[in-house]
Order: C-alpha cells, then structure tokens, then sequence
C-alpha cells in the first residue's frame, strides 16, 4: 500500500506528540515499510541544539529508539531553514519529495510545527506533493 | 569555557568551534502559552518588561509633550557635547580594532564553525546590509550633508574649513575647489569606516557567540566573558531589554518623522499637503508592506524586498551618474576618496579642535545614533552573515559598504555641490539647504536639476518609502527574536506584534506630538551603548582565542 512514512517531528515538543509518532508505528507494522522522522531547525542555537549537527545527532537518536520500538526501519532527515517559522511549509513539501514519502503523518496542535500543521499545513503538503495524509489530532 | 570541542555528546558545530559550557537552555525562561488561536513563546520578563517600558515613555511623551520635549531637547545635545571626545575615540577605536582583525591570524575563524558555508550569496548578503541600517540615510543625507558643509553660514564647517560664499550669498570662486572637497570628505568621513566599524563589532560579537559559541542569538550573549552565568539573569535582562527599547523607539521615532519628511516630498513634487491623516496613511502603507514582509520571512520576503530596492537604488545612482556626467562623477569619487584617505585623521582627532559645530552637532551626533541602532544592525547583519570567516566578514561589512557610501556621496553630493557652484543664484538645493533649512526637500531639490525630474522624484519617494519597509521588517525580526530569548523560531504572530506595535507608536506620536523628543531619548542611548560596545571588542576578543584557526 506504501513504501515510506514520513513522520514530521518537533524535537522541542516531542512529547506532545506520541499520538502521530505511535500512529505511524503502527501504520509501518501494517505495511511493513520504514519511518522517516523529519525536522525542521535553523542555524541559530535553539532551545534543542546549539546547531544543526547537534540537531542531527539528537533527530537520529529519536529515529534510532522509535525504530527499536517498533521492529521496522527508521531513518532521519533534517531541513536548515534560516527562518523556520515561515518555511515551515515549503520545507515539509522538499522533504516529502527528498526522502520519497508516499504517506505523511502529522500531529496537530502543537505550538511551532503544530501552528503550522493546522489544516492549512496538512492541507498544503496534501496539496503540492503526491503523498497521503493522515493527520492526527493529539489530546 | 570549553576547552574540550565536545560535551556530553554535543556534536561538534559544522567543523571545529569552542561551544562554550553553559547550563542555561535556550528558551529555558520562556512563556509558552495561548491568547486565543495565536500560540506565543516569550521571553520572561524581557517581553513584558521592554513592552510596557514602551507605552509608558509613550504615554509620559503624549501626557506631558513641554516638559519630554525640555528634558530630551536638552539631554541629547549636552551627552553630544560633553561626551565628544569619548564619541570620537570609541569610533576610532572600533576601526582599529576591524582593521586589526583583517590582518591577524584571528581573521581566519570562520563564523559557524570551520566546515560551516555562507547561508547567503553576496547579493542578498549586501542588499540586506544596506537596507536594514543605512538605505534611509542616504536618501535622505546623501544631498542634505555635502552641500549642507559646502555652504553652511552657521559657523559649523569641518575643521574650519573655507567658506565658498560671501555673507551675501555671492560665490568666492577661488574657495570653490577646497570648500567641495571638505565637504564630500567630511561627509564620508560619517558614512564609511566608523559607522560599519560600529556595526561589525555588534554583528560579529552576536555571530560569534551564538553561531561558534551555541549561545543564544540575543545581545546579552556577547556580554559571557565579562559577566559569565550572571548574564541570564538581571544583567541580561537589562542590556536585551535596553536594545530591544533603542530598537523600537529608534525605528518608529524615524517612521513617524520620516512619513512628514514623504509627505513633504509629496507636496513639493505633486502639491499633496501635508496632513496628519496623508502621514498616518503612509505609517499605515509602510506597516503593512512590513507585516506582509515578516510573515513571508526572511528568505521571502525580507531578502527579495531588499534585492528589488538596492536594485531601485542602483538605477536612482545611475542615472544621476550618467545625466550629471560619468566623467566628473569618477572623478569627484576619486578626489573625495582621496580626501577621505588625507582628513579621516584630523576629523577623527578627539581633541584640541576648533570646530565645535561639526564636531558635537554632526560627528558626536552621529556616532551616538549609529551607536543607538547598532543592537538592531548588528543583530540583523549577524542574522545573516554565518558562514563567513572574520577576515572577510569584516572587509564586507566594513570596506565594501564604505566605498559604495562615498561613491554615493559624490555622486549625489558632488552634483548638488557642482549645481550650487553654477547657479549659485537659481539652485534649488541652495534654495532648501543653504537660504532655508527644509532638509527633507535636499534630495528633490538636487534632482529637479536633472532630465525626468517628476520620475527620479517618483523614484526618490519610493526608495524612501520602501527602504523604510525594510527597515521596519528587519527591525520587527530582531526585536521578536531578543524577546523570544534567542529564538528565531517563535511562533509569527509575534513578530506581527512588534510590526504592528511600531506602527502604532510611530502613529500615536504623530498624532500626540512628541516624535522629536523620543528620537532625541533613542540617541541618547548612545552613550550607554558605547561602553557596551568597547566591552564587546574584549569579548570577541577573548571569544576568538579559543576558536580554531585555519
């Protein structure tokens, strides 16, 4: 049915967002495909990591235990944006088309990635890339 | 600080750098919560201390407008002249210490670590430099200043410099020459080295602390040599606070008066009056391009609007080039360089001179506003600049960007010089800058004397209109960014909050009076931030040892 999940993450905020992140370990048991956790940093020191590099280790950290959980392939990608708040959109549609997501799962209402992933967000990936999209309210 | 280039699996930044140890997170003191649909993410208490700081010097200047107007008209004036010789070293000091930089080993440290490449190209890069700090300068300087020493008749020429009229107004022709090349010299002198001087030792302290050192982008992180784990309290709170209050009060103080001086160009070119209500539409019109900026970013909106403007403003400074005469415009920028080069010591000595009027009414005026808005520049250009190494962060922020600032100097500068030479009777620029002083009309004025005057006028209100676009997003950036403590990613609305706030100070004031008498509190930040930027050069100092050289 699919070939990859690509699971947006806001590391700041991940856990606020089991839901989406459980959905679609779920989802890649069903199908037996693998995960790909995708975040968006800047390179300004955050409130995750003083830079990208760090940002990379500790997305790949995530990707690594989320992938012991659920038994299926798991992988990391990370996008540097000079201005996340804005790109947050046109940055999740390159991601889509650079680790070749076919189904997108996204938690909502979270601030950051959250304010961006009201319908508008979802609806745009929906919108511009070829992928589904399940998004997946958390409490 | 670290000596050890890991911590606890820290990664390194891109190639090697000296994170420094610190168990302060990022954001650690920050509010996240809801008002409505919008989510925020501030800073506690910088957001709310600097916001209300705000609408209470607002309210004091609407409130009592005689007694505001009696303490800041008095204030600014006397920090310029007691304090000009403490002005003019500091200056002179962070020239020295650019240009040492350039050429020691230190040069070599790139910004972001050493594998780390420039986020942006050179265009952007420089059109982002320009029209953040200095675009509107040199709209409305760029005639006002040259042709304001050339013919001055109160007493305030640079260095003393010989007079090119007669007390009736008559041309001494044999002064001509002199008088026009201390005028363009004396103007640089304020537009070149010193004033990006100013602006790197700011942009380079935040780029190093935040990009090489992983502390936050905000400027109390320059201040962790000195103050160490103090800076994340009270200390910090104090110096991003104090920024953040220049910056807000700096970039509406120049909105508000800055819509008079357009709306003063519109009456003078299309006979529209001037009026309160003209100006508020114009703060309204230029807060709006600013929202539309800042919710598109940095990327889409501020940098492409900073693009299209330099290249507005290059076609301005062509044509002005070409319908003056390329020859003469060559060579007037050749003679001023070389002018430039033989005063910029004697008008950059601090003591034992003579000209009091240029030295505390221009030179210490300036230092202290270039000063004032060196958290805002500084910020916005480190924002921009990673990647870079010192060496050439420095030369790019401070020679290039010099070179472009006389260039226009003499451009336009020389032409209202060369015009008030040939019709000294007819000039329209000695008409508005010399016979009467309505400064916001020197640019029009200088223009009219060319072909096409109604479009390059057209052209002049918009670069001045757009440049303060620009201004106004950039500034909103740098200002959500400080009260978000470092973050760059706070949620928009926030950023549409400071945007807005602007406008509506710039429009309260305009309305209520008081616009001059904030402006003047602004410079007066100045001097404090003086010390605060020669406590910097021993920071990046101290902050460079530690990095890798190449």
């Amino acid at each position: 049915m699919f070939n990859k999940i690509m699971v947006p993450i806001d590391l700041a905020h991940a856990d606020r967002m089991t839901k989406a992140v459980d959905v679609a370990a779920d989802l890649a048991k069903l199908y037996d495909v693998e995960v790909c956790y995708v975040g968006v940093t800047s390179a300004a020191p955050g409130s995750v990591a003083h830079t990208p590099q760090e940002y990379r280790g500790k997305l790949d950290e995530f990707a690594k235990k989320e992938g012991a959980g659920h038994g299926k392939p798991a992988s990391a990608h990370v996008v540097v944006s000079h201005d996340p708040a804005t790109t947050m959109d046109d940055d999740l549609v390159q991601a889509v088309k650079e680790v070749g997501a076919d189904l997108v799962v996204m938690a909502t209402h979270v601030p950051n990635i959250g304010d961006l992933v009201f319908a508008s967000n979802g609806g745009n990936l929906a919108k511009h890339t070829n992928a589904s999209v399940c998004l997946v309210r958390e409490a | 600080m670290a000596e050890e280039n890991t911590n606890m699996g820290i990664p390194l930044p891109e190639g090697t750098s000296d994170i420094i140890e610190t168990d302060y997170e990022i954001g650690q003191d920050n509010i996240e919560t809801k008002i409505g649909p919008f989510g925020l993410d501030i800073h506690n208490p910088v957001f709310l201390i600097s916001g209300l700081s705000i609408v209470i010097f607002v309210l004091y200047a609407l409130l009592a407008p005689t007694q505001a107007a009696e303490f800041f008209g008095w204030l600014r004036p006397t920090l310029t002249s007691t304090f000009d010789a403490f002005f003019l070293t500091a200056a002179n000091v962070f020239v020295i210490f650019c240009l040492l930089l350039i050429v020691s080993p230190y040069g070599s440290v790139r910004l972001g670590g050493a594998d780390a490449t420039p986020d942006y190209g050179y265009p952007g890069w420089f059109a982002m430099l320009f029209a953040a700090g200095m675009g509107i300068g040199l709209m409305f300087f760029g005639v006002l200043e040259p042709a304001y020493y050339f013919g001055t008749p109160w007493g305030d020429e640079p260095l003393g410099a010989v007079r090119p009229f007669t007390e009736d107004g008559v041309l001494i022709p044999e002064n001509v020459e002199a008088a026009k090349r201390m005028a363009l010299a004396a103007t640089s002198y304020h537009w070149a080295l010193h004033p990006w001087a100013i602006y790197a030792v700011v942009a380079l302290a935040l780029a190093l602390f935040s990009y090489n050192k992983g502390l936050p982008l905000s400027i109390r992180s320059a201040f962790y040599p000195i103050l160490g784990e103090r800076v994340w309290g009270w200390w910090g709170h104090v110096i991003d606070t104090v920024a953040v209050f220049a910056t807000l009060f700096g970039l509406a103080t120049s909105l508000g008066l800055g819509a008079q001086q357009a709306n003063a160009g519109l009456d003078y070119i299309y006979g529209i009056p001037s009026s309160v209500t003209t100006q508020v539409v114009l703060i309204v019109l230029i807060t709006i391009f600013a929202l539309i900026s800042v919710v598109r970013g940095l990327d889409g909106g501020v940098k492409v609007l900073s693009e299209a403007n330099m290249v507005l403003a290059l076609v301005l400074l062509v044509f002005v080039v070409f319908t003056a005469g390329a020859a003469g415009i060559f060579a007037d920028f050749g003679n001023t360089l070389l002018a430039y080069g033989q005063e910029v010591l004697p008008l950059s000595n601090p003591v034992g001179r003579v000209d009091d009027g240029y030295r505390e009414g221009w030179t210490a005026f300036y230092w202290a506003w270039w000063i004032s808005w060196s958290p805002f520049v500084g910020m916005f250009i480190a924002r921009v600049s990673r990647g870079r190494t010192v060496r050439e962060f420095v030369t790019c922020v401070l020679i290039i960007p010099s070179l472009v600032c006389v260039f226009w100097m003499a451009t336009f500068g020389g032409t209202a010089i060369n015009e008030m030479i040939a019709n000294a009777d007819t000039s329209a620029v000695k008409a508005n800058v010399i016979d009467a002083y309505r400064p916001e009309l020197s640019l029009f004025a200088m223009l009219q004397g060319l072909p096409l005057a109604s479009i390059t006028s057209t052209v002049g209100i918009i670069l001045v209109i757009v440049f303060f676009v620009t201004s106004s997003d950039s500034g909103s950036l740098v200002i959500d960014t400080i009260t978000a403590g470092g973050k760059i990613d706070a949620p928009v609305p926030q950023r549409i909050f400071w945007c807005t706030f602007e406008g509506l100070v710039a429009i309260a004031l305009l309305i209520g009076g008081g616009l001059a008498s904030l402006q003047a509190m602004v410079i007066s930040t100045g001097l404090p931030f003086t010390i605060v930027l020669l406590l910097m050069c021993w920071s990046i100092f101290r902050g460079l040892q530690s990095e890798k050289r190449a």
